[in-house]
């Protein structure tokens, strides 16, 4: 494994091109009344262009598969604080018995 | 067998003078340097905890103020949590053993081992300029909004030591992951690994996921407090209860940073000290990875009752039983290795029985906790302390003192006394449940946690868990001192004084500081007791 | 006693150190005494690098948790102190920033493929451009110090909402409250502090950054690392992209709140 994948320079400005495009996008998306879907169209846009960095600039599709798990654990984690987290904040306040028990 | 001799060239003497110590990159070195300061602090939170049994020996608070009383318990939570528990196992014996166990000279990076004790001692003495500066009274857990806005004692410089010594714990985890990725020695495959290593794996990953967590909640608090921004702050919408999920996110998992590496230390003595190979080898390894992963969706158990929706209360408890199970794959495969073992009964191993009965007690008490009925009974009661120090006291630190009296022998080249060691487990053990039954019993009665005063039918039991705690104080005053004596007049220990399998026990003791003259080739399995293995380096 | 002993008695030494020296054929000068080849140390180095980034991601986690909590419960508060923060600026910083990546990936490229003096100018180029996003952020940061949006005793928050804007919006979680101007200045101290938080610790993680790219820029300038050696160069690297991909999720979620009306 001595031997370290160059990419080639067409790339790495490909990819440059690609996030100002998607960052141009991330703005006028926001200009434009989606509704509830203007987040969602905000954080899609973020994790394509966070997707992109870390595949290419951080060279993690020619790296090792520890790498790569190290990556996902680390969203995995993020995600696990957020899903339980919000398990408490979205059901808070909620009646303790169905209407019918009540 | 013949007499060992000292050898005379080991890491010890591999360099004289302060200078060699403070600048050392030898991970040998800094698990000494690391076993020196958490004595200290073990020492100092101490003195808190014998504060703490003095003042409830009487029922009417006689002896401090309230607000001092408050600041003991404070101060020996953090002192005990952040700058003993934690660091214990893993910055002492981890350290020291980890890079021989896997064959290698050194961890992964010995400049960030040195960097990760300074950091450690950076934020001990931020902690102690507090202790001097008038001491922090808001609970080691440091509950918004009282730590952010209305506590007047010592909260910023307090929070800012844990989150200097939480980097330090940070740099130890992520090096113990590179080491067992990237040292191992050639052919010592995963599952050739000792437990012990398997367990610093997964402790190392809850150091390197948890705690940045709790970093930024002290971040978050520290903000809040100095600068007056709205975070956790209910005046200007904010949720403390936000605080306590984000602070256990880090500190339920931080109690299996404190209890893991332990369980490593007694899967190693358990085939020991049974002459026999760990029985399910596999289902132990990957019951640590589990206990580190659980540990994780376990956390608002601690918030029960602190305001969070009913119906993540029950999920909650329910995932919280899980933790439960690979704990029990331990116990019950320690049982079956001692089975038909040829189990001897030197000192590590009457920790290692000690243990058994009291993480036993500690971890089936935890049940109780996590069954929201009953927690409601028992929250924030002497049940709940009681059932934190069985697991914390009698599971971490049987399990670190275990491992110390099994390894002095490496780190130091000599034997301490055989006679005094046995006294001072019995008296850890015996004082120990003295101190703290009686507080599961106080708590099942209703006697709350953290007040410094009680009505006058709780004097008994609280007088027979004083009466303990000076005789666990005892075993634990003990080991300092036979221990002092044997690094000079202590019989010479040998390479192998325990007739152990580990590659640790192949070099010399103390080793060089490379560890090893050649690199170890022919790895063996894992605690390899078979016949010919016993015969020849005449364990029995 | 085991033949180890044997086997360690057998090898006097003079000391410990002499033993790395010993090996016989020659080693890359950047070859540490407890790593066997290059290429354990350069993996060793970086998978340390990504298991830091991996706290790192943790770290950013809870406080992004925060975030999303609170926009969600005061959704209007959000909007409207978010409104308050010129685009421009981070429009330009996030170009800047993102430029500034591309510079390090083609200085570590450059230190792949032995240029040495490619990898020092990339170097120098996305340390220029990191500074020039720092320097944007203390003119958006003195900006909130002269309209009193630092929170805390001097915090002052105004605002007039127009026709049609109020809560027209249902939050993706929903507990959106009519607020009334008291409540609004209350809780866009949430933001603020919130905006303060994350925007100052991204800050520090650049200047930490850029120290780090000083000392490898010398370091590459007196011809430290070539193809065989570079993983320093590689590691500062992966820390920097990682610092953008921060800001890659600060800008729509600071600066982008509700801006279409």
């Amino acid at each position: 494994m001595s031997s370290v994948h160059v990419s080639p320079l067409k790339v790495y400005f490909g990819i440059f091109g690609a996030l100002m495009v998607l960052s141009a996008i991330t703005v006028g998306a926001a200009f434009i009344n989606l509704g509830s879907l203007n987040p969602v169209v905000a954080l899609t846009i973020a994790v394509i262009k966070a997707t992109l960095v870390i595949l290419f600039f951080m060279h993690v599709k020619y790296s090792s598969r520890l790498t790569k798990i190290t990556v996902v654990m680390s969203f995995f984690f993020v995600a696990i604080l957020f899903a339980e987290m919000f398990m408490d904040y979205s059901t808070r306040g909620l009646p303790y018995l169905p209407p019918s028990l009540r | 067998m013949d007499t060992p001799v000292f050898p005379a060239h080991n890491y010890l003497s591999n360099g004289h003078g302060l200078k060699s110590w403070l600048l050392t990159k030898d991970h040998k070195r800094i698990a000494v340097l690391y076993l020196i300061s958490i004595s200290a602090f073990f020492f100092l939170g101490g003195l808190f905890a014998v504060g703490i049994r003095l003042e409830l020996t009487t029922p009417q608070g006689d002896l401090f103020q309230p607000d001092t009383y408050n600041k003991f318990f404070t101060l020996h939570g953090i002192i005990m949590v952040f700058f003993f528990l934690i660091p214990s196992v893993p910055a002492v014996l981890g350290n020291f053993l980890i890079p021989p166990m896997i064959g290698a000279k050194d961890l992964a990076f010995p400049r960030i081992n040195l960097l990760s004790w300074y950091l450690y001692v950076i934020g001990g003495v931020f902690t102690l300029f507090a202790i001097i500066a008038g001491g922090v009274d808001t609970g080691w857990t440091f509950y918004t909004p009282y730590s952010a806005t209305s506590s007047n004692s010592n909260v910023a410089p307090v929070a800012l030591g844990v989150f200097i010594a939480g980097f330090s714990s940070i740099l130890t985890g992520l090096n113990f992951i590179v080491t067992v990725h990237r040292m191992r020695a050639p052919g010592l495959h995963w599952f050739k690994l000792p437990l012990f290593v398997w367990a610093h794996y997964a402790t190392s990953l809850i150091q390197v996921l948890g705690t940045p967590v709790v970093a930024i909640t002290i971040v978050m608090l520290f903000t809040e407090r100095a600068f007056g921004f709205a975070i956790f702050d209910p005046q200007r919408g904010g949720d403390p209860v936000l605080f306590q999920h984000l602070f256990w996110f880090y500190s339920h998992p931080a109690v299996y940073i404190m209890i893991l590496p332990a369980l490593g230390v007694i899967s190693e003595l358990v085939s020991t000290f049974s002459r026999k190979r760990i029985f399910g080898y596999s289902f132990v390894a990957f019951s640590s990875l589990a206990i580190a992963i659980f540990g994780f969706i376990v956390w608002a158990h601690h918030m029960f009752v602190a305001g969070i929706s009913v119906y993540s209360a029950m999920v909650f408890s329910f995932l919280s039983f899980s933790v439960a199970i690979p704990s029990a794959v331990k116990v019950f495969n320690w049982a079956a290795t001692m089975h038909r073992g040829s189990i001897s009964f030197e000192t590590p191993m009457l920790y290692v029985y000690g243990f058994f009965g009291l993480f036993l007690i500690g971890g089936l008490t935890g049940l109780f906790l996590a069954t929201l009925g009953t927690d409601i009974h028992l929250h924030d009661t002497y049940f709940v302390v009681a059932h934190f120090h069985y697991i914390m006291v009698g599971g971490a630190i049987m399990g670190y003192l275990g491992g110390l009296h099994f390894w002095w022998p490496k780190i130091f080249g000599r034997m301490y006394s055989e006679f005094w060691s046995r006294i001072s487990a019995i008296l850890v053990f015996a004082g120990f449940n003295l101190t703290f039954f009686p507080q599961f019993l106080l708590g099942y009665m209703g006697m709350p946690r953290r007040y410094h005063m009680y009505p006058d039918e709780f004097q008994v039991l609280n007088v027979l868990s004083s009466a303990g705690a000076s005789i666990l104080g005892l075993g634990y005053l003990l080991p300092a001192i036979y221990f002092a004596y044997s690094l000079k007049y202590g019989e010479v220990a040998g390479n192998n004084p325990w007739g152990a399998s580990g590659l640790e026990w192949r070099t010399q003791s103390p080793p060089l500081t490379e560890n090893f003259v050649e690199v170890p080739t022919d790895i063996p399995e894992a605690y390899e007791y078979t016949p010919k293995v016993v015969r020849e380096a005449k364990l029995v | 006693m085991s033949d180890a002993h044997v086997h360690a008695a057998a090898h006097p030494l003079a000391d410990g150190h002499g033993l790395a020296a010993d090996h016989g054929h020659a080693h890359h000068p950047a070859l540490q005494h407890h790593f066997e080849t290059m290429s354990q140390q350069r993996e060793a180095g970086v998978l340390g690098m990504w298991v830091f980034l991996l706290t790192e991601v943790l770290f950013f986690g809870g406080l992004f948790f925060a975030y999303t909590l609170y926009r969600s419960w005061y959704f209007d508060a959000f909007a409207a102190a978010s409104k308050s923060i010129e685009i421009l600026p981070g429009l330009i910083n996030t170009v800047v920033l993102i430029a500034s990546s591309l510079t390090m990936a083609l200085s570590v490229r450059a230190s792949q493929t032995n240029q040495r003096k490619a990898t020092v100018n990339w170097l120098l180029a996305t340390i220029v451009l990191g500074t020039v996003f720092l320097g944007i952020k203390v003119y958006e940061y003195a900006d909130k110090f002269a309209h009193h949006h630092v929170p805390g005793a001097s915090f002052q928050f105004a605002h007039v909402p127009g026709p049609g804007e109020a809560h027209e919006e249902p939050a993706a979680v929903g507990h959106v409250t009519t607020m009334g101007p008291d409540e609004l200045e209350r809780t866009t101290q949430l933001f603020f502090s919130l905006y303060f938080v994350m925007t100052g610790l991204h800050a520090l993680h650049m200047i930490v950054g850029i120290v780090i790219l000083f000392i490898i820029t010398w370091m590459a300038h007196k011809g430290r690392f070539d193809s065989e050696w570079h993983a320093p160069v590689e590691m500062t690297g992966l820390y920097w992209h990682f610092v953008d991909i921060v800001w890659i999720f600060l800008f729509p979620l600071l600066y982008l709140v509700e801006r279409h009306n």
